[in-house]
C-alpha cells in the first residue's frame, strides 16, 4: 500500500547566466531562485496494483519515484509505503521495495552478471535457498540462461535491461517502482520486458509504478495513470475512460498529446 | 565483513580484465613514491642532517607516511572518488539497498595498484630499522605501528572530509589536496622542519604532526617522555568531526537532491 498525502518539495537552484563576466560574478554571489518541483502531491496505491505515472520531462516523476524509494526528504506531507515512512526508516523500508532507474546500471560492468547477482543476494541478506529458487524462476521468465555468465559491458541494452530488473528483484520485493525501463530498447526487448511485468504483476501480486515516455508500456500495462506536470497532479484516472474523453480513433500516443496540450505542459 | 570480502573479491576481479593496465599503474605508483625517494637522497648528498634528523631517521619518517597513505588509499578510495559516485547516480543506488551508507561508500571502491606505493614503503622501512641507530624495545614497536595505523585513519578521515564537503559543492576542492597528497609528500621530512606555523598547524588543526613528528622524537630518543609516543592515538580524534560533518552533509543531499 502506497500512500502520499500533500507532499512539497522545493529546490533551490543556482543562477546561471550567459557570459564569462556573470560567471566571474557568479563565484562571489550566487543568486538562487526556488523552484517547486513537487506541489501538494497526493495518491494512493493499492497492493497489487499496476499504476503508469506519466508526464512530460521535468515534471516531477523522478523526484516522486526518489521520495517514495527514501532518498529524498520532501519538505513536508506524508507518505506511508507499507506502514512506513521512506526517508525516516529507510533500511526496512529499501528491504520491500525494488527499483530500476532505466538510465543508470547496477551491474558491474567488468564480471559476469551472475556474479552482480551473488552480491545483491549478500546485500540483502537472501537466504540460499530462495534466492536459487527466485533465479531460476527470473531467468526462465526472461529466458536469460547463458546470458548470466557474460560480463554486463558485452551485453545489448535489451539483454542488460532484463538483467537489471531481476537484479531488482532478487529479494522479492512486495513494490517495484520502474523508472523507464523501456528506454532506447528495441522492438522484441520491449515485448519482453512488458510481458514479463505483466506476468511479475500477475503471479506474485507484485505492485508496479513505472514512469515512461512510451504510451505502447501504459496501453501494454496498466490500467490506471496518474498525470503530474509542472509538479501537480493534473489527472488520476483509467486508461479506457480518458480514451472515451479522447478524439476518436486516437492512438494512446495522441490522447496523451492532447492531454498535455489541455494542462498546457 | 564477510559482505566487504565478497566486494574485494568482486574489484580484484574487475581489475584483473585488465591486467597490462593494472601492471602499469602499480609500476607507476612506484616509481612515483621512488621520485620521492630520491629527493631524500639527493638532500643528504648535501646536507647530513636535516632539522636535526639523520638520513635513516627520514627514512624511517618517509617510510611511515608511504605506508598510511596507501594503506588508506587502498582501502578508502571510495571516499576519494565520492564526488563521481553522487555525480552518476550510483549513490541513490546506495542508498536503496538495506545497508550502511558509509560501508557501501567504502566497498565501492578498491585501488590495488596502490599496492606499488605500499611495497616500496615496505622495502625502506626494511632497509632504514637496522640502520636508524635506534635501539628497537617493545614501546618503540609499539610507537611505530600506532604511526602507520592510526596514521592511515588519519588519512581516511580527510577522504570522509573530502566527500563531505562535495555534498554541497563540486568546485574547488583541489585545497583538499594539498592535505592528503600535501600530507604525503612534505611527511617525508619531519613536520618540525617546517617552522613553527606549520607544525602547530599540523598539531591542532589537521593533527598529521601527531602521527609523525611527536611520535618520531620518542622514538628517535629526543625524549623520554611516553605520552609522545601515545599522540597518534588522540589524532584519531580527528575522525569524530568527519564522520559527523558527512552525516550532516548525507542529510543536506537527502533534503536536496544533488
Amino acid at each position: 500500500m502506497i500512500e502520499l498525502k500533500g507532499i512539497n518539495k522545493t529546490f533551490r537552484v543556482a543562477k546561471r547566466q550567459a557570459g564569462f563576466g556573470r560567471a566571474v560574478k557568479a563565484l562571489f554571489s550566487r543568486e538562487y531562485e526556488t523552484v517547486q518541483a513537487l506541489r501538494d502531491v497526493s495518491f494512493c496505491v493499492a497492493d497489487g496494483e499496476m499504476v503508469g505515472y506519466i508526464g512530460p520531462n521535468g515534471a516531477g516523476k523522478s523526484t516522486t519515484i526518489k521520495i517514495m524509494c527514501g532518498v529524498l526528504t520532501p519538505d513536508n506531507g506524508a507518505c506511508l509505503i507499507n506502514g512506513r515512512t521512506p526517508w525516516k526508516d529507510r533500511v526496512a523500508h529499501v528491504r520491500e521495495i525494488g527499483v530500476v532507474f532505466g538510465q543508470r546500471s547496477q551491474l558491474w560492468w567488468d564480471v559476469p552478471v551472475i556474479d552482480s547477482f551473488e552480491l545483491i543476494r549478500d546485500i540483502y541478506r537472501v537466504d540460499e535457498n530462495e534466492y536459487k529458487k527466485n533465479l531460476d524462476e527470473l531467468t526462465e521468465l526472461l529466458e536469460l540462461g547463458e546470458i548470466l555468465k557474460t560480463p554486463a559491458r558485452s551485453l545489448s541494452l535489451g539483454q542488460r535491461m532484463r538483467c537489471e530488473i531481476v537484479a531488482s528483484l532478487l529479494h522479492n520485493p512486495k513494490i517495484l517502482f520502474l523508472d523507464e525501463p523501456t528506454i532506447g530498447l528495441d522492438a522484441i526487448s520491449k515485448i519482453a520486458v512488458r510481458q514479463f511485468i505483466k506476468r511479475l504483476n500477475e503471479e506474485r501480486g507484485t505492485t508496479v509504478l513505472l514512469t515512461t515516455h512510451d504510451m505502447q508500456d501504459i496501453e501494454a500495462l496498466t490500467e490506471r495513470i496518474i498525470l503530474v506536470g509542472k509538479g501537480q497532479i493534473l489527472l488520476d484516472g483509467n486508461l479506457a475512460e480518458l480514451k472515451t474523453r479522447a478524439t476518436e480513433g486516437a492512438s494512446a500516443e495522441e490522447m496523451v498529446a492532447e492531454l498535455y496540450r489541455e494542462y498546457e505542459i | 565483513m564477510r559482505l566487504y570480502m565478497k566486494f574485494l573479491s568482486m574489484h580484484i576481479k574487475s581489475q584483473m580484465q585488465y591486467k597490462t593496465s593494472f601492471v602499469f599503474t602499480t609500476l607507476g605508483q612506484f616509481f612515483v613514491a621512488f621520485a620521492t625517494f630520491l629527493s631524500i637522497n639527493f638532500l643528504f648528498d648535501r646536507f647530513d642532517y636535516v632539522g636535526g634528523f639523520s638520513y635513516e631517521e627520514v627514512l624511517i619518517c618517509f617510510a611511515v607516511m608511504m605506508m598510511a597513505f596507501s594503506a588508506s588509499e587502498l582501502i578508502g578510495r571510495g571516499f576519494d572518488r565520492f564526488p563521481a559516485m553522487l555525480g552518476n547516480g550510483s549513490f541513490d543506488r546506495a542508498l536503496v539497498r538495506p545497508r550502511n551508507v558509509i560501508f557501501q561508500v567504502l566497498a565501492s571502491q578498491m585501488e590495488f595498484s596502490r599496492l606499488g606505493r605500499f611495497v616500496q614503503a615496505v622495502a625502506v622501512l626494511v632497509y632504514a630499522i637496522p640502520r636508524s641507530g635506534i635501539y628497537w624495545t617493545w614501546d618503540k614497536i609499539l610507537t611505530l605501528t600506532l604511526m602507520i595505523v592510526c596514521g592511515a585513519f588519519l588519512f581516511f578521515g580527510l577522504y570522509v572530509l573530502y566527500a563531505a564537503f562535495s555534498f554541497f559543492t563540486t568546485e574547488g576542492l583541489e585545497f583538499m589536496n594539498v592535505l592528503t597528497d600535501g600530507g604525503r609528500e612534505h611527511g617525508r621530512l619531519p613536520f618540525g622542519v617546517y617552522g613553527d606555523g606549520v607544525l602547530k598547524f599540523l598539531t591542532y588543526v589537521v593533527p598529521l604532526a601527531l602521527v609523525q613528528y611527536y611520535p618520531l622524537l620518542y622514538l628517535t630518543g629526543r625524549t623520554d617522555n611516553f605520552l609522545y609516543a601515545l599522540t597518534p592515538i588522540a589524532a584519531l580524534l580527528f575522525l569524530l568531526p568527519c564522520y559527523v560533518f558527512f552525516r550532516f552533509g548525507l542529510r543536506h543531499y537527502k533534503s536536496t537532491g544533488s
